[in-house]
């Protein structure tokens, strides 16, 4: 067999390419035999598990959906704080993908280890994927070398940032229920934009919640990187004040600088403070797959996309939704759904060669719960701007009037329809 | 005549697109529209628990609903806030499709 100079330039390029991800010369062989088109979605999700469950039901089961998830079971971080305020445990909130297995997506748990955009292959430890075309949902990662003498490590062993459901959430109500009364529970937040705006607001209220009751002496700081209450300003000031009077003190403009686990203190631009908890909650970006994809251009976090298809502004065929998205938009469970649905759609259009939906809308609700009972909304629908090329919110959204206890039983009723429209 | 109609597209989107067929009777503007509304209540309307079921509602209820929510004619917690987000046509596409779900 001669090879041609056309044979020889391809056997070129696909050399360049292979020595840009070395690994993937090595990667084994195709984890499950790709028979039709394909799609692969990296993380499972509100965003992820979403889109997998959208393209199936809406493709009438004719595309592949190939979910990638490194945890076996799924846990809901929105309504998380209310393990801390000690309304749910963790259990509560976890669900397994059981659901989705029905609708014929198969499921890999794995950690992705590169993916090759040329060659549209995720890559894993004991083989590889090829796509037709790849969702990246991967959340956030936090970015620990922001905060002298925080890292990972010290994250899972003694100051939780709390801010993905799980084994951190476990560690903080511990933490909490060996404090002293008359102790400082101490947590930061850092600048927008952030996963679940309203959310460090709601875990003030709820640890609130749990002193009161077992330990009203003590005191509830929030350091705010940002220049003032970044959501729901008025009722949670008011829930601050009417339900915890004394107990809240909010500082704005505090970034925390450098923490020292050994003493449990941080060290602002203008002061340091020493806590009996402390809840650091780091800076963050997308999920590192999306640098692996090549996908988050934007300052190196986040990702652009077009917002009729979410397919990236980088790679040709990688699709980006949720807390990663480069957006004027909130990072929420629900968001991610919403722009999940939207993908799905799309995807299936472009794969039949057709159009995608010109006009798409997505909608967002983010409840918090601010006691064991009572919640407030923020709700908006949010309809694609053409000429900015962007999702704008629609007149007419905003926040509760009040804070009652008819939302916090519609918040339930939100999380167990959410979950039952990702996961069932 | 509808239904013909109906029917015609069908085969006709049948024999481009073989895979599809299911599908294509479904208007998925709408499809995609009544999506925004299975956070609260439950893919294509059928509700888990707690909010109205969609799934299966009189369109002239549904539309009517919709006009009061987005009048403030109909007190409500959240839905003001979401109605006030779309037209009336599209209260409509969202009857129609709604209307179509088994309950
Ligand atoms: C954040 C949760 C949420 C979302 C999203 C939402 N709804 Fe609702 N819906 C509710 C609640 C709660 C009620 C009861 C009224 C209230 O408190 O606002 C309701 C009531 C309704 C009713 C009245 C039903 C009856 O039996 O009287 C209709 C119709 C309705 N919603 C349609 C929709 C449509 C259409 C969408 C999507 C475009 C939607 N809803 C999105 C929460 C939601």
């Amino acid at each position: 067999m001669s090879i041609n100079r056309r044979d020889f330039l391809k056997l070129t390029a696909a050399g360049i390419a292979i020595g840009a991800f070395p690994s993937i010369a090595f990667a084994g062989s195709e984890l499950l035999k790709k028979k039709g088109q394909r799609v692969v979605i990296v993380g499972g999700g509100f965003g992820g598990a979403t889109a997998a469950k959208y393209i199936r039901m809406w493709s009438n089961n004719k595309i592949e959906v190939v979910l990638v998830e490194r945890n076996q079971q799924f846990v809901s971080c929105p309504m998380s704080n209310t393990v801390l305020g000690g309304k749910r445990t963790i259990k509560d909130l976890t669900r397994d993908y059981g659901g989705l297995k029905k609708h014929g997506i198969k499921l890999v748990h794995g950690e992705v280890t590169a993916i090759d955009s040329e060659k549209q292959k995720v890559l894993l430890a004991n083989g590889h994927l090829s796509y037709d075309r790849l969702i990246v949902a991967p959340g956030v990662d936090f970015m620990f070398d922001q905060i002298e003498g925080l890292d990972a490590n010290v994250a899972d062993a003694s100051i939780p940032h709390a801010w993905k459901a799980g084994a951190q959430t476990v560690l903080l109500r511990k933490q909490l229920e060996s404090m002293p009364d008359g102790g400082v529970f101490a947590m930061s937040i850092p600048k927008a934009p952030y996963r679940c705006p309203p959310g460090p607001y709601e875990r003030a209220c709820q640890v609130a919640s749990y002193l009161k009751k077992s330990k009203p002496k003590s005191k509830v700081l929030i350091l705010d990187a940002n220049p003032d209450i970044t959501s729901k300003k008025g009722l949670f000031t008011a829930a601050w004040n009417e339900l915890y009077p004394n107990m809240i003190e909010y500082r704005p403009n505090a970034a925390v600088l450098k923490v020292d686990a050994a003493s449990k203190t941080v060290k602002t631009e203008f002061e340091d403070v020493k806590a009996d908890v402390l809840n650091v909650i780091p800076p963050m970006k997308a999920g590192a797959v999306a640098a692996m994809a090549g996908v988050a251009s934007v300052d190196g976090r986040w990702c652009a996309v077009d917002f009729l298809t979410y397919e990236s502004k980088v790679h040709k065929n990688i699709h980006v939704i949720g807390d990663a998205v480069s957006a004027a938009l909130p990072k929420s469970g629900h968001m991610a759904t919403s722009q999940a649905k939207v993908c799905a759609a799309a995807i299936i259009e472009l794969m039949q060669g057709k159009q995608p939906d010109q006009n798409p809308s997505i909608v967002n609700t983010c409840y918090s719960m601010v006691s064991d009972s009572e919640a407030m909304h923020v709700a908006n629908v949010f309809r694609f701007n053409a000429e900015k090329q962007a999702m704008i919110s629609a007149e007419g959204g905003g926040v509760s009037a009040k804070r009652s206890e008819q939302e916090g039983a519609l918040a339930n009723y939100w999380l167990e329809n959410i979950l039952d429209d990702v996961l069932g | 005549m509808i239904k013909q109609y109906l029917f015609v597209i069908t085969c006709a989107v049948g024999l481009v697109l073989p895979a599809y067929t299911a599908q294509a009777a479904v208007d998925s503007h709408a499809r995609n529209l009544a999506a925004s509304c299975a956070a609260c209540h439950g893919t294509n309307g059928h509700s888990a628990g707690g909010t109205p079921v969609l799934a299966g509602m009189d369109k002239a209820l549904f539309v009517g609903s919709m006009k009061d929510f987005k009048s403030g004619a109909r007190p409500a917690t959240v839905m003001h806030q979401h109605a006030k987000g779309y037209t009336d046509e599209e209260f409509d596409l969202l009857a129609e499709f709604f209307a179509a779900q088994k309950r």
